[in-house]
């Protein structure tokens, strides 16, 4: 369910930058594959879809430094939904993830 | 002496029937026409359909450079309007132009005009950082930065597609996603939204029909 709702959430609010198969825009907008990166970055991805994302970060090796647009009204039920979508499609394999672990992520952004 | 009477019979039936065979398909054109009387040489007169046309523009690329409607001399481009922090359909927009910037990278005769209508940010510094990390490289592919009104009105009366600031909206401006297919005489020749699969299919389907028009 909770996959099912955040492929929703992400054909909605993210897939027109992160693409389709979540392979990202050239060097504008890296890919969702990253498995370590996802993995490594776990308890900040909360972080990343609520506020969004500046400066530089390493994706499959290559270097992007751009802006990502917040999404601060995302609720924390969809943004767990959302988490659990990114973390288990696209070739990812990371289980469930809860609006608790969302609601302790969010109380510690850096 | 039979089999060479017969490849020349053979090659006559095919030359006529080749020649038989000229409706090809045109695309329309689009945009306010009007009707004007043409005098011929010879005293009569018939009615000849003037179309609107892109009109003379200048703008900074992204390389700072001017470029103006001789930049696309020649040449058919596809136009739109987008700018670099755009969230919503700016991407697509441009993912689906990239595939077909990258069909037609070997064909000097389309180009392609994006012009941002974001003029307090986008500087051409800015574009040129976006053209790059877009994988666009050299002059085939032309971001164009220029003055709001100046944008903004080619926009709407030109190209057709309406464009506005709005503090509303997440980016702070609206725009239409459509991908303008403009043809060597400087008509309208096809509007695609350029966030629709399909209508992007049909671009690329209309490009090589266009393309054919100047095959003589």
């Amino acid at each position: 369910m909770y996959y099912t709702n955040g492929r929703d959430i992400y054909i909605k609010h993210c897939q027109n930058c992160h693409g389709a198969k979540g392979e990202g825009l050239a060097a504008l907008t890296p890919a969702l594959t990253d498995t370590l990166f996802l993995k490594n970055n776990k308890h900040q991805l909360a972080c990343y879809i609520k506020n969004g994302l500046k400066g530089e970060i390493q994706v499959h090796g290559k270097t992007y430094n751009d802006i990502m647009p917040d999404n601060n009204t995302m609720a924390d039920i969809d943004i767990a939904q959302l988490i659990v979508f990114i973390t288990n499609a696209h070739g990812n394999k990371q289980g469930m993830y809860t609006p608790a672990q969302v609601a302790a992520d969010l109380a510690d952004c850096k | 002496m039979m089999s060479l009477r017969y490849t020349l019979i053979c090659c006559v039936t095919s030359m006529l029937f080749f020649a038989s065979c000229k409706d090809k398909p045109k695309l329309p054109i689009y945009g306010q026409r009007e009707a004007t009387t043409v005098k011929h040489p010879d005293g009569t007169t018939s009615v000849d359909t003037v179309y609107q046309t892109i009109p003379a523009f200048s703008f900074l690329n992204q390389d700072s450079t001017l470029i103006n409607n001789d930049t696309f001399k020649d040449k058919i481009y596809i136009a739109d309007f987008f700018f670099t922090t755009c969230p919503s359909i700016c991407p697509i927009m441009h993912r689906n132009m990239k595939t077909i910037y990258d069909d037609y990278l070997e064909n000097p005769d389309v180009m392609f005009l994006s012009h941002t209508i974001d003029y307090k940010y986008d500087k051409p510094s800015v574009l040129k950082k976006y053209a790059e990390k877009l994988g666009v490289d050299g002059k085939k592919w032309e971001f164009a930065y220029g003055a709001k009104d100046v944008v903004y009105k080619l926009a709407e009366t030109s190209y057709l597609v309406a464009v506005n600031e709005d503090s509303a909206v997440k980016g702070g401006y609206v725009h239409q996603g459509w991908l303008v297919l403009i043809d060597k005489d400087k008509r309208i020749r096809g509007a695609y939204d350029g966030t629709n699969d399909e209508s992007v299919a049909q671009l690329k389907k209309d490009i090589p029909v266009l393309l054919a028009e100047y095959k003589k």
